[in-house]
């Protein structure tokens, strides 16, 4: 049915319709919103020869471009549509040219499109990749600031990896060292932070391709059962339940 | 909450006009758009709701006025005439138009954004009455 009230169409993008009623609400019921489900994340990265690095729990290591990987911690969905929304301005922009794209370019996008929008999009980025100019590890957060180092680690247990990383680190680090060293970073979160989760899983990103362990290392399951007996039984008492016959229905089943 | 003098926060101070909440014989319609508030109608209710309405608006100024000083008054002249005649290339407004001279104008039919994604026009719930959004447009309403 036609709306009288509807004078032109609705303008794509974001709708803010409902934010004055969202805060009509909060204030009506004493300032209880409905709380979202916080959960935790260790990332963190580290280039070698290559680049490479990791995450854990749920696949949170999203694909940008053959070259170029991306960590997201923050809110999942927000990380989640913002690597998608990258992932497909640079296929088009490689379709378009014909080149891979570099990861200065994924930075570049993500950091315009985070500021826009002040930090309400709260994506925590580590975005790392290889490109005709070398290997790069970018660490973008959610109001848009853009920094280039060696190597990163963001999430909740971001502190207990870089400790790990900033010990750990050296300039000239084979494959197999840097990824013991990411392995024990994310280790450390996941020990350190109550809301990182089990696994670990690592990307690792070379000139010559891409190879996404998941998962490099589960952790052992804690079994929170005690064996029969580990406690001493100190009193027994039995109280059989009587049952008393109260109604008795005889239906017979029809065969044949 | 908010450091700006007030007056630059009134969703007035946007050149987007619009229309109070009403519904039919200029009467309050609840049910559909809610209850009225003077507050609500004047001062927008999210951080982002004016920025993101004045977004492309602000982005054109300031390319504009980059090229002005780097190329010379010609260059914003032509860019805005050609931008102009492409807004033209649409059918009537409660159909869907595909913009498409004016996105490859502005090179917007090589990015995707939130708003190729959220709120898609061509998937709204809400339908407009045909002649009056005809008449809003021809401004004779």
């Amino acid at each position: 049915m036609a709306l009288s009230s509807v004078l032109q169409s609705p303008a794509p993008g974001f709708n803010f319709d409902n934010a004055a009623r969202n805060a009509a609400l909060g204030r009506n019921d004493g300032g209880h919103t409905p709380k979202p489900l916080k959960t935790g994340t260790t990332i963190a990265g580290s280039g070698f020869q290559g680049e490479w690095w990791a995450d854990k729990a749920c696949a949170k290591i999203h694909y940008i471009s053959p070259n170029i990987y991306c960590c997201g911690a923050g809110t999942a969905a927000d990380t989640e549509k913002t690597t998608d929304l990258l992932s497909s301005n640079l296929t088009i922009f490689s379709l378009n040219s014909g080149r891979n794209p570099r990861v200065v370019m994924a930075a570049n996008i993500l950091q315009d499109m985070l500021y826009r929008y002040r930090g309400q999009i709260g994506a925590n980025l580590i975005l790392g990749g290889v490109d005709c100019t070398g290997n790069h590890l970018y660490k973008v957060g959610p109001y848009g600031s853009v920094d280039k180092t060696a190597y990163l680690s963001m999430g909740s247990g971001d502190l207990a990896a870089l400790g790990i990383l900033e010990d750990g680190f050296k300039p000239d680090l084979e494959m197999e060292q840097a990824k013991d060293l990411v392995r024990a970073a994310i280790q450390a979160g996941i020990m350190s932070d109550l809301g990182s989760g089990n696994n670990i899983d690592i990307c690792v990103i070379t000139r010559d391709g891409v190879d996404y362990i998941r998962p490099y290392q589960e952790s052992e399951t804690i079994k929170y059962k005690y064996r029969p007996g580990t406690t001493r039984v100190l009193t027994e008492k039995v109280v059989p339940l009587k049952l008393e016959v109260v109604h008795e229905s005889v239906k017979k089943m029809v065969t044949g | 909450m908010n450091t700006l003098d007030v007056r630059s926060q009134l969703k007035d101070s946007v050149p987007v006009a619009g229309f109070g909440p009403h519904g039919s014989y200029g009467l309050q319609d609840s049910l559909r758009t809610g209850f009225t508030s003077i507050k609500n109608e004047l001062i927008p209710s999210h951080s982002l709701e004016l920025s993101e309405k004045n977004f492309q608006v602000n982005q054109d100024k300031m390319n504009m006025s980059t090229l002005r000083n780097i190329q010379g008054i010609h260059a914003p002249l032509k860019l805005k005439m050609e931008l102009k005649a492409a807004t033209q290339i649409q059918r009537l407004p409660f159909l869907p138009s595909s913009h498409l001279a004016l996105d490859t104008l502005r090179g917007s039919d090589e990015t995707i954004g939130f708003d190729d994604i959220l709120n898609d026009p061509n998937q709204s719930e809400v339908m407009g009455e045909p002649h009056m959004m005809v008449e809003y447009k021809l401004g004779v309403l």
